[in-house]
């Protein structure tokens, strides 16, 4: 085992690293602010190759291993975690899962446009009643002749105002839990979709996030994916690569609450000295830079197991569990070294507090990760 | 067809540490972090923008150091150069611009370019001359401090950047060595795919001697420091007077 970076991966952290300085940077504090979408930076993270990193190239695609995209998407969140979730639904969720999943049609069909940013998916699994519960939904899918119609209500969308694609998880036979659910590729233009408007965030507030009516929406059936009744199947098998994406979003917000606290602590005197010679502000620095450093192996190594074919959900967990967990409290620690200064927007420290907090909710909350790690470890076959 | 060969160079990063080696002649290149000398930059974007605007155009990028500069290669394949030269000598002994020159012309000489772009100084040694030498040992029209560029058949209009803010447009016909101005254009990032595709292109390396050599490093070292505070009192008059002759005699300015 070896844990150094080769040629091409270290190129891949330079671009993402010097991109998200250069051009994602300069709005992050307004476009936080004003909850603006990063429109012009994801199509140019689209024509760089960064919204389809592992799909292959004759898919439009970077055809890049996992491991290179958690190495891009750390960079990326380092400085926007609106574009880090932005970006991880793309690629995790909704390419991943059309390449995956899809048929020849659907993937030579929407593939090539979501994989170069030239259009943008949304991953839709909740609903208001359902969230960690996420089987118990009641949007529904009747099937009319070789057409679905679907009616409901979906919540939480990421990039659910911007994307053209949504990948709809909806039940198509009812009373049978899990087993009735399927899913769905459903373009934004279909009659009967209409969407809600962006919440109003606590974090991640360049990232919109909204709900999604569906009114008789005529849905033909060569957009369902696989059979009827895999939905769920798929989504749970899709959302453990998606947690890799969202552990990687935490770490990059942990390592830019470590980056930010080491440059502070060395600038910011007080009683004569820098902050950095005291020893409680030292250890605050190591604990950050541990905890970073056994998020990176976790999410480094769910990755690798990922591309080698291998189970990876239990490790997937861990890793977004421990990084959620990280990023929360390094993002703390951030804003208490800077004192009063990390308290107002300019030094856009306390960002980092509010982005961080999402980690721990979606794709699976933290209790429920530790739910699904136990149960790993508890079933005795 | 059309041949551009551009002339990289890596250099320690200004954000590098940079700790004198034992040696007191170079750097402890242990603790370096490398990157593309800047100006450098510049001229392989300004390549491959003219690339973009020719019918058949290859673009080489060619590096002189030893195993490491080859990361620098790649990121040039990266970003759409067609293959690489690797210039390999074991050391930094070379450091004198005529010898460097020597050996970039013998290695390109039998390549026949149309165009050698380089940066316009090293920002390590920073001789300012490696292009414009080399222009001449190929008996190549010559040009530097250009801020723009412009194929045209068999010529090239350049416009240079001269003393005191005057700039001059010239014309000059291929083969033609020119060193690049920062800022001329904004060097792109290399796409995924790009960096993908950068492995599979040809990296030719050539074995260097570098014994023949006319400069030697004899000491490197830090300029000592002090905080010598001389207050000029007076009227504000007798202060600006003072202030003048300090610039002129002390300082030098
Ligand atoms: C900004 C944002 C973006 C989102 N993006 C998407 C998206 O793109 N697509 C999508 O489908 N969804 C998305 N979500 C939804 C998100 O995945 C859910 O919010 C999340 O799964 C939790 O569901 P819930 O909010 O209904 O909380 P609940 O499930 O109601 O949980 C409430 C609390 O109870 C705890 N809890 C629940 N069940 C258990 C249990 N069995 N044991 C112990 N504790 C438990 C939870 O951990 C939590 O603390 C997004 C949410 C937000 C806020």
């Amino acid at each position: 085992m070896d844990f150094i970076l080769d040629n091409q991966q270290e190129l891949v952290k330079k671009t993402a690293r010097e991109f998200a300085n250069d051009i994602l940077r300069p709005g992050v504090i307004e476009r936080d602010e004003k909850s603006l979408f990063p429109k012009n930076e994801i199509i140019q993270m689209g024509e760089l190759g960064f919204m389809g990193m592992m799909v292959p190239e004759k898919f439009g695609g970077s055809g890049l291993d996992t491991l290179s995209y958690c190495l891009a998407l750390e960079e990326i969140s380092k400085v926007d975690a609106s574009v880090g979730v932005i970006m991880s639904v793309n690629n995790s969720l909704v390419c991943n899962l059309l390449y995956k999943y899809g048929n020849e049609y659907q993937k030579n069909t929407f593939l090539p446009k979501l994989a170069s940013g030239k259009s943008l998916g949304s991953f839709s699994l909740s609903e208001p009643q359902s969230g960690s519960d996420a089987s118990n939904m009641k949007t529904f899918a009747r099937r009319e002749s070789s057409d679905f119609v679907i009616n409901g209500t979906k919540n939480w969308v990421t990039n659910g105002t911007s994307s053209d694609i949504v990948i709809l998880l909806c039940l198509t036979k009812k009373n049978v839990g899990y087993k009735g659910i399927s899913a769905f590729i459903v373009e934004k233009t279909f009659d009967g979709l209409t969407t809600g408007n962006k919440e109003n965030k606590l974090g991640i507030r360049g990232s919109d996030t909204c709900e999604i009516y569906f009114d008789n929406c005529k849905v033909p059936s060569k957009n369902l994916i696989e059979t009827e009744g895999e939905g769920f199947r798929i989504a749970l098998d899709i959302l453990n690569g998606g947690r890799i994406g969202i552990a990687t979003q935490a770490l990059g917000i942990a390592q830019e609450s470590l980056d930010r606290s080491i440059q502070y602590a060395k600038e910011r005197e007080q009683f004569g000295k820098s902050i950095s010679d005291f020893g409680i502000i030292q250890s605050k620095i190591a604990n950050m830079a541990i905890k970073n450093e056994a998020s990176r192996l976790l999410i480094h190594k769910a990755a690798i197991l990922k591309d080698k074919g291998l189970e990876f959900s239990k490790e997937a967990s861990m890793a977004k569990h421990f990084s959620s967990e990280a990023a929360m409290s390094n993002a703390l620690e951030c804003v208490q070294i800077f004192g009063g200064y990390g308290y107002v927007k300019e030094t856009g420290v306390e960002r980092l507090i509010r982005d961080a907090k999402i980690t721990q909710i979606y794709e699976g909350t933290s209790e429920i990760q530790e739910k699904v790690i136990a149960k790993s470890l508890l079933k005795g076959d | 067809m059309m041949k551009i060969a551009v002339l990289i160079k890596q250099v320690p990063g200004s954000e590098s540490p940079l700790s004198i080696a034992d040696s007191n002649v170079w750097l402890d290149e242990e603790k370096v972090a490398y990157i593309m000398n800047e100006s450098d930059n510049y001229a392989l974007e300004e390549a491959l923008l003219l690339k973009e605007g020719t019918q058949d155009c290859e673009v080489v990028v060619v590096s002189l150091g030893p195993e490491r500069v080859k990361k620098i290669i790649r990121e040039g394949l990266a970003k759409g150069a067609d293959r690489g030269m690797h210039l390999n000598i074991n050391s930094n002994d070379v450091t004198d611009p005529l010898s460097i020159a020597k050996i970039f012309a013998d290695a390109l000489k039998s390549e026949n370019f149309d165009l050698i772009l380089s940066g316009l100084q090293s920002d390590d040694l920073g001789h300012g001359q490696t292009g414009i030498i080399i222009g001449e040992l190929l008996k190549m029209s010559t040009g530097s401090l250009a801020v723009s560029t412009k194929l045209d058949g068999d010529q090239i209009a350049i416009k240079q950047e001269m003393e005191a803010g005057f700039f001059q447009n010239v014309r000059m016909s291929l083969p033609a060595s020119i060193t690049i101005q920062s800022g001329l254009n904004t060097p792109r990032y290399p796409s995924l795919k790009g960096i993908m595709g950068a492995k599979k292109k040809e990296i030719k390396t050539l074995d260097i001697d570098s014994s023949d050599q006319k400069l030697k490093i004899s000491k490197l070292y830090l300029p000592s420091s002090s905080n010598e505070i001389t207050m000029i009192d007076g009227s504000p008059d007798q202060i600006v007077e003072n202030l003048v002759k300090v610039f002129k005699s002390e300082i030098k300015i």
